[in-house]
């Protein structure tokens, strides 16, 4: 264990440095220059040729992918030349909102869709069954931005029961924070509770086939016991392989439904940078969230480890 | 153990105080369609960006909504006979944020900082200013290279507006991120595309028309989402409210609507001269393009796409600008002279056009309808929706036919015609050049005479309205909801907010 983690942490900076040059190699790809779309409407041509020096941008791409690294390299991820900001605190502000609506998505989804998919295939082919289904359906087939205009118009206009969008810090205030959050959550959470669940639902149903179960029901358990100790125990494992990938899914930003509710997070972020060719932020951006996926699997790798020892040789 | 009365009573206590202070408190939300840029006014680029300072930063001069100049830091102005000096008195006790006094020394910094820091937008605007001198301490002299008429226009907008040396000094070209200006608010704090808080500056010069305590803007892009933000109480005002909305917000008792037309304008910009793609019909032979505008009907286009709420025109200001020529009134739509003028240039068969659109809706729309009535005189427009950053790139490089462009407009009618119809403009995509229209161009810019400027651009429309390189369609109308709760709001002619005499009942 002692050797591993060492070996996979060295072999982390190849992996690194090669996402590095395809965020930067890819995003030259993007027809625009962004000394004409920083030039305001005006174009004055001393201005472009002016952003053009600020920004290197008149220099080789291997002499700006250098001075990009290098800055990286001593943890400078540089400044959008939009809001003249530094990337990194760009990033330090978003990733927290990011974080909490991809975990309160996280927490309708599983809340959802786990309940509903043990429950269809418990009951397979009575109505419970037939009702996780058409929500199943309706999950994965409504798309995040109707949901989400249709839920603003319905509790924020009609009702008025929750503000229509904005972000509010749980440590400025819980309460408004859980009420901002709440909608742009649940659509989120909706769309992967529907894949949790048709998931949940195969899962249950090849374990309720299985010979243990057939012999814990014969050693007289109750069924309700057997359910959940025994069938959901084992049905549970690619349930929450999958649940992890679309949490990490979730961190690089919820684009649509960021733009619906106006939630400033990473997906906004990254949108309006690209838009802009804001180079600086996309790259920073892109590279946090790379990192964080790598760093992710890492950890998997490092508890896959620890549950089994036959991996440790 | 603490008795419950007592509890109870201090629970009532600190929600009666909460309630007193919440009603004493007065915030204006404003929802804006994008997240404004830097806050420098000397770097600053974006239209949004220009509705925050309007509560931020006072300028030298101002707008009325006749689009009179008017005195604002500045208390009047002389021009010399030849036109190439300026001399500016200035209004006395003023303070920026700071507190630091605003007087000669701190308009000379601002206007050279606007003139000389690196990255500088004003530069060009104010490129004409030679030198600013200290003439006392509530007075400036702006030596000019040349006459230049546009000037008073340009110091109402961001090359007017002044700056605290102090905080300039200290934050240096980060001064966007905390801008210490003499306007009603000041900076209090911007979370990038959340929201941007300004507090009422309590030594305002003109403390007595300012009673909001506090405004926040809320970039919300999704123009539908921003209308459900303001029906659901979450804001109070927003800007660019879609023309297919109109009657909705009409419908709600709670909600008004106000209205103006946008100094600017939407046109087509047609290729004569920027690369093979100028090699067309339409870039060689000026009934071409005439033909074009005389298929299309201008009102058709408003009806159809925008509930008939524009103004459509066929010129680069408004018919309600003082420089609108009433002699060139806007084309009807001819499908037969349109046919005929086709004939007479030698034109035979569809003539096959690529029309590049940038990625809007509205933008979109309007293209098609265009698309389709061309059809009727032979015209064949390929759309070809492009991203705007990439249609800006397209259209440096002549890679288009006609491109949609919208051009915002500015208070002087310089600013909507010399970038895009002098030879050397560098909004002129599609590569017009005529030394006559130049001439008349320059000399527009150099007599300051309201009637002589008018009859020179005159002659400009003669030439530039029936063989130029731009067809204009229509000036955009300036929507904007609130809430019925605010008063005094009055949409100006640059459709920007002014804050002061702005009301919020509770």
């Amino acid at each position: 264990m002692l050797s591993f983690l060492p070996r996979r942490l060295l072999q982390l900076l190849p992996t690194l440095f090669l996402v590095s040059v395809l965020i930067f190699g890819l995003q030259q790809l993007l027809p625009g220059d962004p000394a004409l779309v920083m030039a305001g409407e005006e174009k004055d041509p001393e201005v472009i040729e002016q952003i053009r020096k600020q920004y290197r941008l008149d220099r080789s791409l291997p002499v700006q992918y250098g001075y990009w690294i290098a800055g990286v390299l001593q943890g400078d991820l540089g400044e959008s030349m939009r809001i003249r900001q530094p990337v990194s605190q760009l990033i330090a502000e978003k990733l927290p909102v990011t974080l909490q609506l991809a975990t309160m998505a996280m927490a309708f989804a599983l809340l959802i869709g786990i309940p509903a998919g043990v429950l269809s295939a418990v009951k397979k082919g009575s109505a419970w069954d037939t009702g996780a289904n058409l929500f199943a359906l309706w999950g994965l087939s409504t798309p995040n931005f109707w949901l989400g205009i249709m839920m603003i118009f319905l509790f924020s206009v009609t009702l008025g029961w929750l503000p229509a969008s904005g972000f509010v810090s749980p440590f400025e205030d819980l309460g408004r924070s859980l009420a901002t959050t709440v909608m742009p959550a649940f659509v989120l959470g909706n769309a992967i509770a529907a894949v949790l669940m048709r998931h949940m639902r195969s899962a249950m149903l090849q374990a309720m086939s299985a010979d243990y179960v057939r012999t814990a029901r014969a050693k007289g358990l109750y069924e309700r016991a057997v359910v959940l100790r025994h069938a959901l125990r084992n049905a549970l494992t690619p349930v929450i392989t999958l649940g992890a990938l679309e949490f990490g899914t979730l961190l690089s930003g919820a684009v649509l439904t960021e733009q619906v509710f106006s939630i400033p997070g990473f997906g906004k972020l990254i949108v309006d940078a690209v838009f802009n060719r804001d180079y600086a932020v996309v790259q920073g951006v892109v590279l946090v969230t790379a990192t964080v996926y790598i760093l992710l699997n890492l950890l998997a790798d490092v508890l896959y480890v620890l549950v089994n020892p036959r991996l440790r040789a | 153990m603490i008795p419950t009365t007592a509890l109870k009573t201090a629970a009532v206590a600190l929600a009666l105080a909460c309630a007193t202070a919440a009603s004493a408190q007065t915030t204006l939300r404003i929802g804006l369609a994008e997240d404004p840029d830097a806050l420098d006014p000397t770097t600053a680029r974006t239209y949004v960006g220009r509705i925050v300072f309007a509560s931020l930063c006072d300028k030298l001069f101002d707008i009325d909504d006749k689009l009179n100049i008017v005195p604002q830091l500045a208390l009047s102005h002389d021009t010399s006979a030849d036109g190439r000096t300026v001399t500016i008195r200035l209004r006395p006790n003023v303070k920026f944020h700071d507190g630091e006094p605003f007087d000669a020394a701190a308009a000379k910094f601002s206007l050279d900082r606007h003139l000389t820091m690196q990255g500088s937008f004003r530069r060009a605007e104010i490129a004409q200013v030679d030198s600013v001198a200290v003439v006392d301490p509530l007075t400036i002299r702006l030596s000019l290279k040349a006459p230049f008429a546009p000037l008073m226009a340009q110091l109402t907008d961001r090359a007017g507006m002044m700056v605290s040396p102090k905080a300039a000094a200290a934050l240096g070209d980060r001064f966007g991120t905390a801008p210490v200006c003499a306007g009603p608010y000041r900076f209090t704090e911007r979370v990038a595309q959340d929201r941007i808080v300004l507090d009422r500056f309590p030594d305002y010069w003109d403390k007595g028309r300012v009673s909001i305590d506090r405004i926040v803007f809320r970039p919300i892009q999704d123009s539908t989402v921003r209308l459900a933000n303001l029906k659901s109480g979450q804001l109070d005002l927003l800007e660019r409210l879609l023309a297919t909305d109109v009657g909705e917000v009409k419908k709600d008792s709670r909600i008004r609507l106000a209205t103006g037309f946008e100094l600017g304008y939407q046109g087509i910009t047609m290729n004569l001269a920027n690369g093979e793609k100028a090699n067309s019909p339409l870039g060689k032979d000026a009934r071409v393009r005439r033909a074009l505008e005389l298929s299309i009907d201008r009102d058709a286009i408003d009806q159809v796409v925008f509930n008939g709420l524009q103004s459509p025109n066929n010129q680069w200001v408004n018919p309600q600008n003082p420089y609108y020529q009433a002699k060139f009134p806007t084309p009807k739509r001819d499908v037969a002279r349109a046919k005929a003028l086709l004939k007479e240039a030698g034109v035979t068969g569809p003539v096959v056009l690529d029309f590049m659109v940038p990625n809007n809706p509205e933008t979109r729309a309007t293209a098609e309808v265009i698309q389709s009535m061309a059809a009727e005189a032979g015209f064949d427009l390929k759309i070809r929706v492009t991203e705007f950053a990439t249609s800006l790139n397209e259209a440096e490089k002549g890679n288009f036919q006609l491109y949609m462009l919208a051009w915002s407009g500015r208070t002087d009618p310089d600013g909507n015609i010399y970038s895009f119809a002098s030879c050397k403009g560098p909004l002129n995509y599609g590569k017009y050049c005529d030394a006559g229209v130049d001439a008349l161009l320059d000399r527009a810019r150099s007599v300051t005479a309201p009637a002589e400027r008018r009859a020179l651009y005159e002659q400009v429309a003669a030439k530039w309205l029936t063989e130029g390189s731009v067809l204009y369609l229509y000036h955009r109308a300036l929507l904007f909801a609130h809430s019925s709760k605010l008063e005094g709001f009055k949409v100006m002619p640059d459709g920007l907010i002014r804050v002061t005499d702005l009301k919020l009942r509770p």
